[in-house]
């Protein structure tokens, strides 16, 4: 079915993207130089963590906001507003509560003057299509979260796209559900009963993008760019057990956490230090809960990251981010697929509350230099006590504000754990009062 | 399911289904119809009803229409009969008010939230408007509408109904304004994605999205407008008397009477009306509106309404709206203004060049402001000196004290009771509505009333007339407490009780911070409404004699007597300044660290 001859459908050239603050001068690059393109034939993921841009990408390819630089070519025409020939699926669903599910689907060709039969004509076929007969005058307050996806999707094939983008379409349903969904999917798409020429879907899930994808883009952060390119000539229908298919997915969680290239040797300052590690946020329990069930068997130690996903129902939007978390906190490191704890991570798991705070201090001021930092202007002050507002600045000039804002709160929650300060919410500073 | 019947997708359902069904015979198909066509019972229910009312629509457009020397002639007289056609005139001056209320809401609301320049004068402007006490621009009112049609009732009946708009019309567009601003984003990036026009985007989504909180700010304004109605429809302007027939007009002429009984029926026909329109128009709305609300969640408390259901199962009269409703829709999704384009780069495109247009729009906005303040200066120079204004603080110190002084007062009653009654279900079942139903009873008809007693005990009017000031805005700390109260969580009840939190404990540290949000709402509706109150209630008036207190209220009231401009204007001037910064000052701070610090 992927078609080679014909040019592409969809043409991504060296696109960045960066938002202006409110100052009016440019944030912090959201996507850097990012090229793909998109064929007739073929379904194509996005596959990244959260806020690695994959969702900007999306938007821009929609033309729902435009590039800072770079271009995007939608069959032979660029893109320079809410594009004809894409339509959108939404993690959210994104219908309105107040029509039902025949009006839903009917606004979009209705909008842009589609007359009132051929509208009708239209959507009863695709709402038939998806498998949502019966369904015409629920409203969508009525239904079950598969049930409003399907009208997602009958609203985005009724205006007869020629590409259908999907921003993590079955994210928001659980197990059970997106399964179905994304098998009927797969079905109508190989019948070629969707009227489509290619799907680009977004998704933070690996094993559905090896499930559903030809070829998966992986996105790296900071700034968001394409890290990886992996095609993916499994034969339908897919098994998730198969072998291949399992190979596929550690191969790619390999590729997800591999340690990013060491960063320019940048030491800093005691004026002004280098504090370019930004944490994610995660808790202190789940940090422990985590140890705890690597240090256990059946892993003792060692744990192949796919099926410990599995196992505690996690997602790699939170599996990695405590992952990484242990890793700069040197309790664990990644190695290829799996997750493997440091002598030190072992000890970590037979010890009692008061030891584990203690290590938990010791690892934040050798290892993480915002909380070194801290201590030391802490420490330096006589009045030992410092606004928080001053960090967030000095976090600011090496990440972008979101970052900054969210490794000042581990900072807090982590050094609180730690025992290393306090802090006071009513006043935004950090001290070392902790009420006796 | 139960389709409201004005709702366009009802049809949309019929026309798929087909009369009928394939599996009918055409024979079949028809006899089905012709039975369906037949009027149901509540099909005879509907419309004599909806007959009644464009009667008395027909027959008080008559009477609005008169020329002036009528009205003037066939002043308002105290006969009981008379009482029903006053309050349809006085109802149909709300309704009036309400629409003007909705067109400036739509409009005035789309251009702050969709213009950044526009924004920045019309939100604060709106701010300040909120803080203005109404009462005191009837005077200017009245004047301008009776000069608009000289020796037509219908100038007087403009002053009252635009007194009420100023009532409606401030917290509907800041509702309005503010639901369109949060319009959820990815309904936003469907309506974009689709290529929406402007003027689609706002029918298809955003007025749809705004509809459950305007419909509720609506309500708020209509109790507010109540008040107005009835103080706007007996008014004197120097030596211009205005007197509109209606229930207010009436109230002023038994109390000019001192007629107890007369006084009585007001009242009784006041509290028939205000329930005929909470049961026959805002119960009905508020369960339609149900299905704007936007969390797809389906287990909401369900709003019932008798005559939504009536409507519903009639035959002929959903049949008779639908082709309405399909045309309302089939507008709504006219291609009228541009598809939306990707943020474009404006024609000013460089942060520079758009800084230098800001600068150039503030200025701008400067110079309106000070011309503005400068005028009004002027006007208030020509006949008045810093005594006066000095004056004019000192009486407003006076009123102010009054407020805060009632409002602890009120709080320190009523927080207690509520909480009593919030925290049994039964119970705030019942009394919630009824506190609702009083706040929305304009009160001032009764301050003459009141007043007599004052004379006939010889009380100090200072002390005893501050009472009228909290006695129709009490209610809104009321209901929101027993609001609150009811909604506290009750695990958190049972931690308490369970290690044994009692007395004053209880209350400073679980409920008083549980109620805390709720408790503010309606205490800041209170403070708000109190103010405004003050203008009638330190100013009475009750058979031939008058009843003053000290205070800016009583000072714009006797400068409006009088037709007194200048002084009217330093009043409102003053006391809007102050209101604008007790609420800033006071009321915001509070209210933004009860939601920061107690919100459950």
């Amino acid at each position: 079915m992927l078609d080679l001859t014909s040019p592409p459908l969809l043409d991504v050239l060296h696109v960045s993207q960066s938002f202006s603050k409110g100052s009016g001068e440019m944030g912090a690059p959201i996507l850097k130089d990012v090229s793909l393109t998109l064929r007739s034939g073929e379904i194509v993921c996005l596959l990244g963590r959260s806020g690695c841009g994959k969702s900007t990408l999306l938007r821009l390819i929609s033309g729902l906001t435009r590039p800072t630089e770079g271009s995007v070519t939608l069959d032979g025409r660029t893109v320079d507003g809410p594009a004809e020939g894409v339509a959108m699926v939404f993690q959210s669903f994104a219908l309105f509560p107040w029509l039902t599910v025949l009006d839903n689907v009917e606004i979009g060709p209705r909008a842009i003057g589609v007359g009132e039969i051929e509208t009708r004509k239209r959507a009863l076929k695709a709402i038939d299509t998806i498998g949502l007969d019966g369904f015409e005058s629920a409203y969508p307050k009525e239904l079950s979260g598969g049930m409003r996806q399907r009208v997602g999707f009958a609203r985005a094939l009724v205006v007869q796209p020629k590409v259908l983008l999907m921003d993590e379409p079955f994210s928001a349903l659980d197990v059970l559900t997106a399964e179905t969904l994304r098998t009927d999917l797969l079905d109508l798409w190989h019948d070629g009963r969707l009227n489509i020429k290619s799907i680009l879907m977004v998704t933070h899930n690996i094993e559905e993008a090896v499930l559903m994808c030809d070829r998966i883009l992986v996105l790296a952060s900071h700034p968001g760019r394409i890290s990886a390119e992996i095609a993916n000539p499994l034969p339908h229908p897919r098994d998730r057990l198969d072998p291949d298919f399992r190979n596929l997915v550690e191969k790619i969680y390999a590729l997800m956490t591999q340690r990013p290239e060491p960063k320019p040797l940048q030491t800093g300052t005691a004026s002004s230090p280098y504090l370019g590690v930004a944490l994610p946020r995660v808790s202190t329990n789940s940090i422990a809960g985590m140890i705890e069930e690597i240090a256990a068997p059946p892993y003792h130690g060692v744990a192949d990251l796919p099926h410990l996903a599995d196992s505690l129902q996690l997602e790699i939007d939170d599996l990695f981010p405590l992952g990484e978390t242990l890793q700069l906190l040197k309790l664990a490191e990644f190695a290829d697929a799996d997750i493997k704890l440091t002598p030190l991570g072992r000890r970590f798991a037979d010890m009692d509350v008061d030891q584990r705070k203690k290590v938990m201090g010791e690892q934040l001021l050798a290892n993480i230099p915002i909380a070194a930092h801290i201590k030391r202007v802490l420490d330096e002050r006589p009045s030992h006590r410092a606004p928080a507002t001053r960090f967030r600045e000095e976090l600011e000039d090496f990440m972008s504000e979101d970052y900054a804002e969210r490794t000042l709160r581990s900072i807090i929650n982590l050094g609180r754990y730690g025992e290393l300060f306090a802090y006071d919410e009513d006043a935004q500073t950090f001290s070392y009062e902790n009420p006796t | 399911m139960d389709l409201p019947f004005w709702s366009p997708e009802s049809r949309a359902v019929s026309q798929i289904k087909g009369v009928g069904g394939p599996s009918m015979s055409p024979l079949h198909a028809v006899a089905a119809y012709g039975r369906r066509a037949l009027p149901n019972h509540w099909d005879v229910v509907a419309l004599a009803s909806i007959l009644a009312v464009f009667a008395a629509v027909a027959r008080a457009y008559h009477g609005i229409s008169a020329p002036l020397g009528d009205a003037h002639l066939a002043a308002v007289s105290l006969d009981y009969w008379q009482l029903p056609y006053y309050a349809l005139r006085t109802t149909l001056r709300m309704f009036a008010a309400l629409f003007f209320s909705l067109i400036f809401t739509f409009t005035y609301a789309t251009l702050a939230a969709k213009s950044r320049r526009w924004e920045m004068v019309l939100i604060p402007v709106l701010d300040i408007l909120q803080s203005v006490p109404i009462l005191g621009f009837l005077s200017f009112t009245v004047t301008f509408f009776m000069g608009l049609f000289p020796g037509n009732v219908l100038g007087a009946e403009c002053a009252a109904v635009f007194a009420i708009f100023t009532s409606q019309a401030w917290n509907m567009a800041f509702s309005f304004y503010q639901s369109l601003r949060t319009v959820p984003k990815d309904l936003d990036e469907v309506a974009r994605g689709y290529r929406f026009t402007g003027w689609q985007k706002f029918w298809a989504l955003e007025a749809p999205y705004a509809v459950p909180s305007l419909i509720w700010n609506t309500m708020m304004s209509m109790s507010g407008g109540w008040f107005f109605v009835v103080a706007s429809e007996a008014i004197t302007v120097g030596d211009t008397t205005v007197t509109l027939p209606g229930v207010g007009s009436f109230i002023a002429k038994a109390n000019d009477a001192g007629d107890w009984p007369a006084v009585g029926m007001a009242v009784l026909t006041m509290a028939v009306v205000i329930l005929l329109y909470d049961q026959l128009l805002f119960r009905p709305v508020i369960a339609w509106a149900v299905k704007f609300r936007v969390e797809l969640s389906s287990a909401q408390e369900v709003e019932e309404s008798w005559v939504l259901r009536l409507l519903q199962r009639t035959r002929w009269v959903r049949g008779a709206a639908q082709p309405v409703f399909h045309f309302l829709r089939a507008v709504s999704l006219l291609r009228i203004g541009m598809p939306p384009v990707q943020k474009v780069k404006a024609f000013v495109s460089t942060p520079a060049a758009r800084r230098g247009f800001d600068v150039v729009w503030y200025a701008g906005i400067a110079a309106v402001a000070l011309y503005g303040l400068y005028s009004v200066i002027a006007f208030i120079a020509t006949e008045l000196g810093w005594a006066d204004v000095g004056q004019v603080f000192v009486l407003t110190f006076y009123t102010l004290t009054r407020v805060v002084v009632l409002m602890a007062l009120a709080s320190l009653i009523w927080v207690p009771l509520s909480v009593f009654i919030g925290l049994r279900p039964r119970l705030a079942e019942a009394i919630q509505p009824l506190a609702q139903f009083l706040a929305a009873f304009p009160v001032n008809l009764l301050f003459g009333a009141a007043v007599s007693l004052v004379l006939t005990f010889n009380l100090n009017p200072d002390i005893w007339l501050s009472f009228l000031i909290v006695f129709g805005t009490q209610w809104y700390i009321v209901f929101n407490t027993i609001g609150g109260a009811a909604a506290f969580p009750n695990d958190l009840r049972e931690a308490a009780a369970n290690l044994r939190v009692r007395g004053w404990a209880w209350w400073r540290d679980v409920m008083l911070p549980g109620i805390a949000p709720y408790y503010l709402t309606g205490a800041i509706t209170a403070s708000g409404g109190s103010w405004n109150a003050s203008i009638v209630a330190e100013y009475v008036r009750w058979k031939d004699k008058t009843v003053a207190a000290h205070g800016v209220g009583a000072y714009i009231a006797q400068a409006t007597e009088k037709g007194d401009f200048p002084r009217i204007v330093l009043g409102i001037a003053v006391m809007a300044i102050v209101v604008t910064l007790f609420n800033r000052l006071f009321w915001r701070r509070l209210y933004a660290y009860a939601e920061r610090r107690f919100s459950l």
